[in-house]
C-alpha cells in the first residue's frame, strides 16, 4: 500500500477533508468490474483502429492503436488506487462522498434533500455480488453514485438513508 | 362573488373549448375562405369568376339540401364535442390538492398537492383576454407536471389564485368574507356553474351590453397588479427607452451589425449577390425578434404580496406569475459587457417548477427582471430574498456586483489563480451571510449568484491536476436545474475545505429553521 502511494507526487498536497472520521471504502472486488469495463472499452477502440489500419490502409491508425493500448494498460494499473479512493461517510446530518485521485471530488448531501435512492447491478457486478447505489436529489448535478457495494450493504445502506431522510424531510 | 376553492367540483369557462381550439377554427375558416375566394369576390365586387369552386359543383348536381344538411350535422357534431369536453373537464381545489379531471375517451385525472406548489401563473392570451377569460396554471416540481385551468373568467381566476395561495400558505381557513360567500353560493355551486362564470362578469336583470363592454375595457386596461394586493412602493417599472436599449444592446445586435457590414461591403465590391438573398430573411427575423422581446417585456411589474412575489408583463398577451416564498433555489444577477456603460443588470432565478408560458423578454420565465438599474436590483432582491436586507448585506450585494476585488467581505481567489483566470481572479470569491451563499465571478460579464442555503441540494469541491499544482480547487453548489449555475472556478485549496464545511453545515441548519413551505402557518399548528 505504502509503495503504491509513492508513485503519486507529493501526497501531502492532496486535498482532503481534515476533521472527518474514517472513510467507508467500497468492496475491493469492484476493481474487477472497473478493469473489465476498461479492457472491453480498450478492446473495442483497438479493434476499430486495427480495422482502419488494415482495411483503410491508414498509417496513423497504427499509432492510435499503440496509444490506446498504453492508455488502457495505464488505466488498468491505476484501477486499484482509483477504487480505494472512492469513499463515503454517514455524518450526523449529511452524506459525504469522495472519489478520484487525479480529479478529486468531494460532495456533501444533506439527508433531507433525498428524492430517491436507486440500486443498480451490472452483469459483472451481479456475478461478483456487488451493487451500485445512487442518491438522487432535485439537482441533476449532485451525482452521488456509490459503486461496488456488497449487495447486502447496499440494501442496508439504502434503508438507512431512507430512514434518515424521512426524519429530516425538507420538502423541496 | 363565490369562491372556487371550496372543495367542490367546478367547470371551466363555457367558451373554453372554443378559445383553446381557436387555431383549429381559424384553420377551418381559412380553408373555407380560400375555397370560396372567387365566389366571395364576385358577391362583394361583382367581378366575374371562372367557376370551379365546390359551391358550383353542389349547385350543378342539385344537392343543395344535402350540402346544407351536412353543414348542420358537422356544426352540431362540433358543438356536441365542445359541450361534452366542457362538461367532462372539471376541477376542484381542496385544502390538500388541486385536482383536474378531463378527457372524453381517455380520461385523465391530475392532482397537485397544495403544499408543493411552486408557482401560480395567470396568463391572458390576446383573444381570450378580449373575451374576459384567463388561463390559470399551477406549477409543481417535475417535467410537464403542471395543472392547467384553461380558461376561467378573468376575475374568478384572480380570486382562485388568491385562494390557492392562501391554502398553500398553511392558513387553512378562508378569510371570513369569502367563507360567507361560499356558504351562500354552495347550493348551486356544486352542480351548475356559478353566476359570473360565463362571458358576462355579472349575471342578472341589470346586466346590459354596455356594462359588458365597459368591463372588458376595464379588464384590458387595468394595471396587472391589483393595487390593494401590493404595496406600490415596492414596484419596479422599466421605462420603455431602457427596455428597447437593453434589447438592442446584446450579442445578437453585434451579429446583425457585422452581417450588415459584410453585406454592404460585398454589394459595393460587387462580389456576389447571393449574400444579399441569404441575409434578408435573417434581417426580417431580427426585426420580429426585437419586436417580440420589447412587447413581451412592456408593462413589466414586480411586487411583493403576502403570498409571494408577483411578476407581471406583456402588452397584448399578459402573464402574471406568483412565486410563493421559499420557491427560489438560486438567483443570478448578471451584466453583459454591453450593458456596463449604462449600469444595467438582469436577474434570473432557478425554480423547481416551470410554467409552460414564456417569460419576460420572450425568454424562459426564469428571467425575473429583464433589465434594471442597481437600485432596481436591490429592490427585486429584497422581494425575492426576504430577510436579506440589513445594511451589511446590502453592502455585500453592492460589492458583489461592482467591486473589482480586494478585501471586501468576500473570500477571493489568491493571485496564483491568475494562471487559470487571468482577468477575473480578483473578483472570483464567495461569502456566506444569513443563510445565503453569495458567489461572485466574471469580469467581462459580471455575475453574482445568490443561493439560499435552505434550498441547496448538495455541495461539491473538486481538484484536478492543474488546480492541484497551483494549490487551488473549484467548488460547485448544486441547485435545481435552471439558467443559474452556482459554481466557483477557482478557490484556494485550503479555503475550499472551509467553504465545503461552511456551506454543508449551513445547508443543514438553514433547512432546519426554514418554514417557508407553509409561510403563513401560525406557530404550533405545524403538522
Amino acid at each position: 500500500m505504502k509503495s503504491r502511494e509513492k508513485c503519486v507526487p507529493d501526497p501531502a498536497e492532496r486535498m482532503d477533508l481534515s476533521d472527518v472520521g474514517e472513510w467507508k471504502r467500497v468492496s475491493p472486488r469492484y476493481v474487477v468490474v472497473e478493469t473489465a469495463g476498461t479492457i472491453v472499452f480498450g478492446l473495442v477502440l483497438t479493434g476499430a483502429a486495427t480495422a482502419l489500419w488494415l482495411l483503410a490502409d491508414a498509417q496513423w491508425a497504427l499509432y492510435a492503436m499503440v496509444a490506446i493500448v498504453v492508455i488502457t494498460a495505464a488505466t488498468v494499473a491505476f484501477e486499484p488506487r482509483r477504487v480505494r479512493a472512492i469513499g463515503y461517510q454517514l455524518r450526523e446530518d449529511d452524506l459525504i462522498f469522495r472519489r478520484g485521485i487525479m480529479f478529486t471530488r468531494f460532495v456533501s448531501v444533506p439527508y433531507g434533500r433525498m428524492q430517491l435512492v436507486d440500486i443498480t447491478r451490472g452483469p459483472i457486478a451481479r456475478w461478483l455480488g456487488l451493487a451500485d447505489l445512487k442518491f438522487v436529489t432535485a439537482a441533476a448535478s449532485s451525482g452521488v453514485l456509490i459503486p461496488g457495494l456488497a449487495e447486502a450493504d447496499a440494501e442496508s445502506l439504502r434503508d438507512r438513508l431512507v430512514e434518515l431522510a424521512e426524519s429530516r424531510r425538507a420538502g423541496l | 362573488m363565490t369562491t372556487l376553492a371550496d372543495g367542490e367540483w367546478h367547470r371551466l369557462h363555457p367558451a373554453s373549448p372554443l378559445l383553446r381550439g381557436g387555431i383549429f377554427i381559424v384553420a377551418v375558416l381559412g380553408f373555407i375562405i380560400t375555397n370560396l375566394r372567387e365566389r366571395l369576390v364576385e358577391v362583394f365586387f361583382g367581378v366575374p369568376r371562372y367557376g370551379g369552386d365546390p359551391v358550383d359543383e353542389i349547385l350543378a348536381r342539385g344537392a343543395v339540401g344535402w350540402a346544407l344538411l351536412a353543414v348542420v350535422v358537422v356544426l352540431l357534431l362540433i358543438l356536441t364535442v365542445f359541450y361534452l369536453s366542457w362538461r367532462m373537464h372539471t376541477f376542484r381545489v381542496t385544502a390538500e390538492v388541486v385536482e383536474v379531471r378531463s378527457g372524453m375517451l381517455f380520461r385523465s385525472n391530475r392532482r397537485a398537492r397544495v403544499d408543493r406548489i411552486q408557482g401560480v401563473n395567470i396568463v391572458r392570451p390576446l383573444i381570450p383576454r378580449l373575451f374576459g377569460a384567463a388561463k390559470l396554471e399551477v406549477s409543481v416540481a417535475g417535467q410537464d407536471a403542471n395543472v392547467q385551468l384553461a380558461y376561467l373568467g378573468s376575475s374568478l381566476a384572480d380570486q382562485l389564485r388568491r385562494d390557492i395561495l392562501r391554502l398553500a400558505s398553511g392558513l387553512r381557513q378562508p378569510p371570513p368574507a369569502a367563507r360567507d360567500a361560499a356558504r351562500d353560493a354552495a347550493p348551486d355551486a356544486a352542480l351548475s356553474p356559478p353566476p359570473g362564470y360565463g362571458l358576462a362578469p355579472t349575471a342578472g336583470a341589470s346586466y346590459s351590453a354596455a356594462t359588458a363592454v365597459a368591463d372588458r375595457a376595464r379588464d384590458f386596461f387595468a394595471p396587472e397588479l391589483d393595487p390593494d394586493a401590493a404595496p406600490p412602493e415596492s414596484v419596479v417599472r422599466i421605462p420603455p427607452g431602457r427596455l428597447i436599449g437593453s434589447v438592442i444592446l446584446n450579442g445578437f445586435t453585434v451579429f446583425v451589425v457585422l452581417a450588415g457590414i459584410a453585406l454592404t461591403v460585398s454589394v459595393v465590391a460587387g462580389v456576389s449577390d447571393w449574400l444579399l438573398v441569404a441575409f434578408i430573411p435573417t434581417l426580417i427575423a431580427s426585426v420580429s425578434f426585437y419586436f417580440t422581446r420589447v412587447t413581451k417585456s412592456l408593462r413589466y411589474s414586480i411586487a411583493g404580496t403576502p403570498d409571494g412575489v408577483r411578476v407581471g408583463f406583456g402588452l397584448l398577451t399578459t402573464s402574471n406569475e406568483t412565486l410563493p416564498p421559499g420557491r427560489i433555489h438560486a438567483i443570478g444577477v448578471s451584466q453583459p459587457l454591453l450593458w456596463r456603460p449604462s449600469g444595467w443588470w438582469q436577474v434570473r432565478i432557478n425554480t423547481a417548477g416551470h410554467s409552460s408560458t414564456k417569460g419576460a423578454a420572450g425568454e424562459a420565465n426564469t428571467t425575473i427582471l429583464p433589465v434594471g438599474t442597481l437600485a432596481d436590483v436591490a429592490r427585486v432582491l429584497e422581494l425575492i430574498l426576504p430577510g436579506f436586507d440589513s445594511e451589511e448585506q446590502q453592502a455585500l450585494i453592492e460589492r458583489g456586483l461592482n467591486s473589482k476585488g480586494g478585501v471586501d467581505g468576500y473570500t477571493n481567489a489568491p493571485r496564483r489563480a491568475a494562471w487559470l483566470h487571468p482577468f477575473s481572479w480578483r473578483r472570483t470569491g464567495y461569502t456566506v451571510s444569513n443563510g445565503t451563499a453569495l458567489l461572485r465571478r466574471g469580469v467581462i460579464a459580471r455575475e453574482l449568484v445568490l443561493v439560499p442555503l435552505a434550498r441547496l441540494q448538495s455541495v461539491a469541491i473538486s481538484q484536478g491536476p492543474l488546480t492541484r499544482m497551483l494549490h487551488l480547487a473549484s467548488a460547485r453548489l448544486h441547485t435545481v436545474a435552471g439558467p443559474v449555475t452556482a459554481d466557483l472556478g477557482v478557490v484556494d485549496a485550503v479555503e475550499a475545505l472551509v467553504l465545503f464545511d461552511r456551506i454543508s453545515s449551513g445547508a443543514i441548519s438553514s433547512a432546519l429553521s426554514d418554514t417557508s413551505h407553509h409561510w403563513n402557518q401560525p406557530d404550533g399548528v405545524a403538522e
